[in-house]
């Protein structure tokens, strides 16, 4: 499915990161992609941020260290509303 | 953000992509501009500033260098700030003042704000930061405390300006501090004089205070922006706490658009007129269809969307945007309109050019560009069909397309928005900038009726007074620095900080010219400036308005400097022709008045005149009288 959260992240990923989408992975983190430094890191936060329409918590912000542990925080929050691509 | 969002941004790239890799700067730079509009962020602020970086060759900005000093987490809002002003023509560059290090990096003589020489510096600080007792400790404080506070934090904000001043060139916009969404006392501090919002207001009065004695200081009204957006939603007190920044995701972009309001004005990039289309755009309906009495246009909805429209274009005008119009209309039915309908705010004589015709609106807006003796650069573009829009900023890219929302009750408002008006200081001739067009309408009519040119030139008489730069002409000469395109044979760009040294700087001359005639003044419009060298006097700037080209006026003002050069010993007046893509206007200028070319290298040729054996002959049909001072010898 092309409009998974998680494939949603992967993309909006490749944006911030300037990176291939075959480069973002499930498992990607700062250790695996050079540009996710920590302003790149809060880039992204407020990126997801404003297409999701959520906010993050301090908390919820640390934990964000793979891109999967960002698709379970996004998954956890309930988003407004999953659209499935019409 | 659903699906369909995330194939119309990878749909964007891809057309971007396509259009940078063939070359296609308008159709990249339009669709650029778009993406932007439709989907501003940070993800599509790097897409846009990396396209931007492949687009170089081809693309022609306005560079601005920008310092930020700050007491918050600004990083998030450069990216942003960048990618629109890429968007509105002009590459930023950017450095950040060090956290919270904003009062040192003023105060310290060797700091690296004062080595960089920037065009600008803003100081984007906050209450918390800047006055904590004010913002969170405000209850604990006597009414003698919160005076002391008020007092005390002007006088830091004096010294840090007045210390900058002293030591940088650049422009300084400073940040206004913002009041408390919940006052520590309630409502009851709306009630007292000491309250903690009058407090903190009185601090932002006191500002402007300095802004106003300082030249090139502006105040950004920080608290206003925050009120305008929504104090309950601007802040994310989450981020501010874990990495200081304030602001919620979502405003970010509103902070963005505010310093770019300041960065455009002071970039050089603001246009001049705004062309504006009829049917939809200043009243509602179609002329054609609904005829007189069908439009809509008046107090009440639906036309009041349309008289708020003419109320914002009025207010342009009064600050001296010229107006024009572009439309597809019969003209008769058109023009009974502007002329006779009782809702109509504007009238005809405030248009400075008309095109209501069915040709082309590309060719149209060329056409009202040269009638008006502007670049096309120096047009915006306003009309309600996206169609025309795209297709203006597919032909004519120079154009500022204004880009409208879909309901009209939303018109004036965007239109407000749109930066490429906005201006830091209101000369006198911008006032008057409307009524100058209606009486330049006139002399052509006589030029049409005039035989010969001398004798159309005689029929004007012609009025040139020629004097010294005086404080209250600092700002208009400094702006015809700024914004002089076609007659202008350096385009050396100048800040008003710039005019005042060279006015004091003994080797330097500055000649203003201000010319009147039958129908008018055209207040200040010439201007040269010179400099001294052994048996030698250079010409460094030499410049006419647009709005006298071609009435012999540059020669007056030639003759004038050529004498006074002679008197002051010198033995040859050189000076040199830069060519830029729009000073084709003054290309012939030195070779015209009998200089010779003695000198090029790859910015543009050297000319020469021997004072000695040549003079200038002022046109007999000027009157010119002098004021200046006797030159040193």
């Amino acid at each position: 499915m092309t409009d998974s959260i998680a494939e949603r992240v992967r993309r909006i990923a490749t944006g911030i990161f300037q990176v291939p989408l075959d480069r973002v992975l499930i498992q990607s983190s700062p250790e695996t992609i050079e540009t996710w430094d920590s302003l790149q890191h809060l880039n992204l936060v407020l990126e997801l941020e404003q297409v999701f329409g959520v906010r993050f918590s301090p908390d919820e912000m640390a934990q964000m260290v793979t891109v999967e542990a960002i698709v379970g925080i996004l998954e956890r929050k309930g988003l407004p509303e999953a659209d499935s691509g019409s | 953000m659903n699906t369909r969002a995330i194939e119309t941004q990878d749909s964007f790239r891809r057309d971007i992509d396509l259009a940078v890799s063939r070359g296609d700067a308008s159709l990249a730079l339009s669709l650029l501009g778009k993406f932007w509009r439709e989907y501003p962020g940070p993800a599509t602020a790097s897409y846009l500033l990396a396209s931007f970086e492949e687009l170089r060759p081809v693309w022609n900005p306005r560079v601005f260098q920008l310092i930020v000093l700050r007491s918050f987490t600004v990083e998030p809002v450069i990216s942003l700030l960048q990618a629109s002003a890429a968007v509105n023509g002009i590459d930023l560059r950017v450095e950040i003042g060090g956290f919270n290090a904003y009062a040192q990096e003023l105060l310290d003589p060797h700091s690296s704000i004062y080595e960089t020489a920037p065009d600008g510096v803003v100081l984007a600080v906050q209450t918390r930061d800047v006055v904590p007792q004010l913002w969170s400790e405000f209850a604990d404080l006597s009414p003698a405390a919160i005076a002391q506070t008020v007092e005390e934090v002007l006088r830091s904000y004096r010294g840090w300006i007045e210390a900058f001043r002293s030591r940088s060139r650049a422009h300084l916009i400073v940040h206004t501090l913002e009041i408390p969404e919940m006052p520590s006392q309630g409502i009851l501090d709306a009630q007292v004089r000491e309250g903690q919002c009058e407090s903190i207001r009185s601090i932002n009065r006191g500002l402007l205070q300095i802004a106003q004695e300082t030249e090139g200081v502006y105040v950004l009204d920080y608290d206003a922006l925050v009120a305008r957006f929504g104090r309950g939603v601007w802040h994310d007190e989450g981020k501010w706490l874990s990495v200081r920044l304030p602001i919620a995701a979502h405003c970010l972009v509103h902070l963005a658009h505010e310093w770019l309001r300041y960065i455009c004005p002071l970039a050089g990039k603001s246009c001049k007129v705004l062309v504006v289309d009829l049917d939809n755009t200043l009243w509602g309906g179609v002329a054609g269809e609904d005829g007189f009495e069908g439009i809509q246009i008046g107090p009440d909805y639906p036309g009041a969307a349309y008289q708020a429209v003419q109320r914002a274009m009025l207010d342009l005008y009064h600050r001296g945007v010229v107006l024009a119009v572009c439309s597809k209309n019969n003209p008769a039915e058109a023009m009974e309109i502007l002329a006779r309908h009782p809702g109509m705010l504007l009238k005809p004589q405030q248009f400075a050019a008309l095109r209501i015709n069915w040709n082309d609106k590309a060719r149209n807006l060329r056409e009202i560009a040269a009638e008006l003796n502007v670049g096309v650069e120096a047009l915006a573009f306003l009309d309600d069909n996206p169609v025309e829009r795209q297709w203006v900023r597919s032909q004519v890219p120079e154009v500022s397309v204004i880009e409208l929302p879909k309901d009209p009750m939303d018109y004036a408002r965007a239109l407000r928005e749109a930066c490429v008006f906005e201006t830091l200081k209101l000369s006198a001739e911008d006032r008057e900038r409307g009524k100058y067009y209606e009486e330049q309408r006139q002399r052509q009519d006589l030029k049409r009726g005039s035989s010969s040119l001398e004798d159309f030139y005689s029929s004007l008489q012609m009025e040139a007074e020629i004097g010294e730069v005086k404080p209250e002409t600092i700002a208009r000469i400094g702006q015809l620095t700024q914004k002089t395109n076609q007659f202008n044979l350096t385009t050396r760009r100048y800040t008003e900080q710039q005019i005042k040294a060279m006015s004091l700087d003994p080797t330097c001359r500055l000649y203003a010219l201000r010319a009147r005639d039958r129908f008018g003044d055209n207040g200040l419009v010439g201007l040269a400036i010179t400099r001294q060298r052994r048996g030698q006097v250079e010409i460094d700037t030499f410049l006419m308005s647009c709005r006298v080209i071609g009435r012999t006026l540059e020669t007056a003002l030639l003759a004038v400097i050529a004498d006074d050069a002679h008197n002051a010993g010198a033995r040859r007046l050189s000076g040199w022709f830069v060519p830029t893509p729009k000073n084709a206007p003054a290309r012939e200028f030195y070779s015209r008045h009998g200089f010779t070319r003695t000198g090029e290298n790859e910015q543009g040729s050297l000319w020469d005149l021997d004072l000695e054996h040549r003079t200038i002959q002022s046109p007999p049909w000027i009157r010119v009288r002098v004021c200046i001072k006797e030159a040193i010898s």
